[in-house]
């Protein structure tokens, strides 16, 4: 499968000349080309703010919902029918701001779902502010004096949290960044991609040469089976780690979890109740009960 | 005295949380619908897991009941507060049950017959404080003169699980309690004559909560994501507990707004999806709600009313959320609410509210309220065969378009992964595609397109229920859980000039309220909250203002005497 399989043709993106939301839109669809997702097995599920509008740029189903709430949806698309990739794409704001609650959640409830986020440390559609990556000290028309809030550092919660696929890239690193998306899909559960991209027009400190000089890549000596490792190279901050930080095999997903599957394959969308069930149930309820 | 030839008794148990006055309750209440008797039960209870103090009242009757009286025939004082709680519903003809207080404690406050019941002591004898509450239920069922038989296969049946030793416990204890009656002086004991119904062994006894639950999984619910909040948790147990054998995933989501969010992700996905909550906790769907309006999704959320603003009274009952409902959601979409009024439309209103929504693509609403999720009674069982599961949905086509502009506003409804066509939803205003626009002139035609829908299901609008003489000059109005305590007290009013109009849809509202009010010389609007939040829809509809107005929002249900005696005062 090709990566075109993905294309819109002409459309109008409401993404800034330069802007990483390009080459991340452009790394996803590589990556599915390479795993042959098709289309019309693919659902995007996206909140709100400029990465969020990454769905509409390429071919696929498309749950383009509210602020913060992409994870809510996709666990359920994911749970309804198991056989549909879904893939939960938005930016730092949106899943770690926003979303923070559901965020922590779904890690806990573990659908099978990817979860890329697009993390430029600023908010871009409402102009500049900052975003709950947004390092100390940047200064924006808001946090005038420089951010004072800690940084949210999702992948030291994620590991903390026995997410089972735990990564990061940077959006100038196209192959790097397509295997990590590319094993995050194929993990049997929920899968955090975390993507460095630089915000051209609203952060001018984390460019691309900052995340260029301010990142590194790991490599064999890290193993991301092992959970410690992996939250003491989370912690790091600077330089910046990229790769997969955390694997755990051992999880099973959501949907297998909720029993809802065990003796039945279908889709939760094919399945009707049994007037016979609902007869027995209600037998339950009897004034008197055959057992009388 | 209890009964007075009426052929029907109002028992009330009354303890603090904690005490087992379920456990009462519902041995008596199998004991008697196994017997063959109609049966009625409704709580009032406080906000704490124990202590306070909490009623269940128990109606036993020769035909059915359905409704709450103030009456108190027999009051068991598990407590000694239990009395003073109660005051201002016990008469010179109550006859109090109560334990035996070295200080006198309680009794002095009785205003009728008192007996000491030593069910503590007793208890301990039998081995454990626990047995009391099944030798409270012997006593009832004595009092009402139960056969044995049925007695004894009720516990047999409720501690089964429990082992031999604890079943014979069990029914030691429920004989004492019993054989106690026989022991009082026989002009201190109630004259209980109760016929057994041959029907009632057909029937079926269950609460609302149950109800709404059955109508879910029989509307085709497979997909429940809700956060526990009283009264609505009640669902929520009856679905998660249900959930494997039919197939289908309940889960309690982290928070109401990923509940919602939860339930349009399952119905884009083409599971019916279903919200159970209360107004604190549909107030955090609220965005969520107008995401259903915006992608057109379908949506059922049970709602059940608690009286508010804010965490107000958690336990008790109110009828002030249908403004929060009809307003919730930013900008304008349609939906439907609707409000059952008794244990066979909580079903069939909740059955219905999955066709609906599936058919129009809009939220239903299913109004309940604390007062109907703990009532019990024996119904006939729900028609089952008459439940279809009517699937609106489509294949997409290649060339598929999740907003087709139609000339009803009904788009057809495609799912993901069943054809090769692509279903684009989003929150933002779209283009036929589902795909974000600005275009302002097609944003006027998915304006007009979404609220064409709301034209289209005017067709679908459940008829309000007219009880009582068609040629009537005084009507009330209710709407919701009231409907049965309005039948019971037009009953006791027995006045052939007196209809109750019931709305089982309080939006849209169906056009015939309009004649039926207008044929009334006096309406008089019932409703269980402090503004008329019905009545001013209906001023809305028909311009027409119901000026006479009976409102109740003190935490509890009307009673049958309570409407009856305020709906007679507003005759003249």
């Amino acid at each position: 499968m090709d990566a075109k399989t993905y294309d819109m043709g002409p459309i109008d993106i409401a993404w800034c000349p330069g802007c990483g939301n390009f080459s991340i839109r452009r790394i996803l669809m590589d990556a599915l080309a390479e795993l042959e997702v098709d289309p019309a097995h693919l659902v995007l599920v996206s909140g709100i703010g400029q990465a969020a509008k990454l769905p509409h740029y390429q071919k696929g189903h498309v749950f383009n919902g509210l602020h913060g709430r992409a994870l809510s949806p996709a666990t359920a698309i994911q749970t309804t029918d198991p056989s549909l990739t879904v893939v939960a794409v938005s930016g730092d704001g949106d899943m770690y701001g926003e979303g923070g609650n559901h965020f922590i959640h779904t890690i806990r409830r573990n659908p099978d779902i990817t979860n890329i986020v697009h993390d430029n440390m600023v908010y871009g559609l409402t102009k500049g502010q900052a975003s709950p990556t947004s390092r100390r000290g940047f200064k924006t028309p808001v946090q005038v004096g420089g951010v004072i809030l800690e940084p949210f550092n999702p992948l030291a919660v994620a590991i903390a949290l026995d997410a089972g696929f735990v990564a990061r890239g940077f959006a100038g690193h196209r192959e790097h960044t397509k295997e990590l998306i590319k094993q995050a899909i194929q993990y049997k559960g929920y899968a955090l991609v975390d993507i460095f991209q630089p915000c051209v027009t609203f952060n001018k400190l984390n460019t691309a040469q900052w995340f260029k000089e301010h990142t590194y890549m790991l490599d064999e000596s890290h193993d991301p089976t092992d959970r410690q490792a992996a939250f003491a190279r989370a912690i790091e901050t600077d330089p910046l780690p990229l790769g997969v930080f955390y694997v755990n095999r051992d999880k099973t997903p959501f949907h297998q979890n909720t029993g809802a599957y065990d003796t039945d394959e279908r889709p939760l969308s094919d399945r009707q109740p049994e007037a016979s069930g609902l007869r027995r149930l209600m037998d339950t309820f009897a004034c008197a009960p055959q057992d009388a | 005295m209890a009964d007075g030839g009426s052929g029907d008794i109002s028992l009330v148990l009354c303890g603090q949380a904690g005490q087992g006055i379920q456990t009462v309750e519902t041995l008596l209440s199998r004991m008697a619908a196994r017997a063959g008797y109609h049966i009625f039960s409704t709580k009032e209870y406080m906000s704490r897991v124990r202590g306070g103090m909490n009623s269940t009242q128990i109606r036993l009757s020769v035909r059915p009941v359905t409704a709450p009286v103030a009456r108190i025939d027999v009051l068991v004082a598990l407590d000694p507060e239990a009395v003073s709680h109660l005051r201002g519903r016990l008469s010179t003809d109550t006859l109090v049950l109560m334990e035996p207080r070295d200080d006198n404690s309680g009794k002095g406050d009785s205003q009728g017959i008192a007996i000491e019941v030593p069910l503590s002591d007793m208890a301990k004898e039998l081995g454990s404080k626990v047995y009391a509450n099944v030798i409270a239920a012997g006593l009832l069922a004595g009092m009402v003169k139960l056969p044995s038989k049925v007695v004894a296969d009720v516990v047999r049946s409720a501690f089964a699980s429990k082992g031999d030793e604890i079943v014979q416990n069990n029914l030691k204890a429920v004989r004492q309690g019993m054989d106690l009656v026989g022991t009082w002086p026989k002009d201190r004991v109630p004259h209980v004559d109760l016929a057994v119904d041959p029907h009632v062994a057909e029937q079926i006894l269950l609460r609302g909560a149950e109800a709404v639950g059955l109508g879910a999984l029989a509307g085709g619910c497979t997909f429940v994501s809700s956060y526990p909040m009283s009264p609505s948790t009640a669902v929520l147990t009856f679905m998660a507990q249900h959930a494997r054998e039919f197939g289908i995933v309940v889960e309690q989501a982290e928070d109401e707004i990923a509940a919602i969010n939860m339930a349009l992700g399952g119905w884009y996905a083409g599971a019916r999806s279903m919200v159970t909550t209360s107004g604190g906790g549909f107030a955090l769907m609220t965005e969520g709600l107008s995401l259903a309006g915006m992608i057109e999704s379908p949506l059922v959320i049970h709602l059940a009313q608690r009286p508010g603003p804010a965490t107000g009274l958690p336990t008790r009952t109110e009828q002030a959320d249908l403004e929060l409902a009809l307003y919730a959601g930013h900008g304008e979409f349609p939906q439907i609410i609707l409000a059952p009024g008794n244990l066979h439309e909580a079903f069939e209103c909740t059955q219905q509210a999955f066709n609906l929504a599936d058919r129009y693509q809009v939220p239903v609403f299913v109004l309940t309220d604390q007062y109907l999720m703990d009532t019990y009674y024996n119904v006939d069982r729900f028609d089952i065969e008459a439940c279809k599961v009517e699937s609106h949905t489509v294949t997409a086509d290649a060339d598929y378009r999740r907003y087709a502009l139609t000339d009803n506003g009904v788009s057809p409804r495609a799912v993901p992964g069943k054809g090769p066509g692509l279903v684009v939803v989003d929150s933002d205003e779209h283009d036929e595609d589902g795909h974000i626009t600005e275009d302002l002139d097609l944003r006027v035609r998915m304006v007009d397109k979404r609220l064409r829908k709301g034209q289209a299901l005017q067709e679908s609008i459940r008829p309000p229920t007219l009880i009582g003489p068609e040629d009537y000059r005084h009507l009330v109005v209710c709407w919701g859980s009231t409907r049965q305590i309005a039948d019971e007290a037009l009953v006791a009013l027995g006045r052939k000039d007196t209809a109750i109009l019931h709305l089982s849809q309080v939006h849209p509202l169906h056009p015939d309220i309009e004649r039926y009010l207008g044929a009334a010389e006096n309406v008089i609007l019932l409703e269980g909250n402090a503004t008329g939040q019905l009545g001013k829809q209906i001023h809305l509809s028909f311009g027409m203002e119901i000026e006479r107005r009976l409102l109740k929002y003190n935490g509890l249900a009307f009673t049958v005497e309570e409407v009856a005696d305020r709906v007679k005062a507003m005759m003249d």
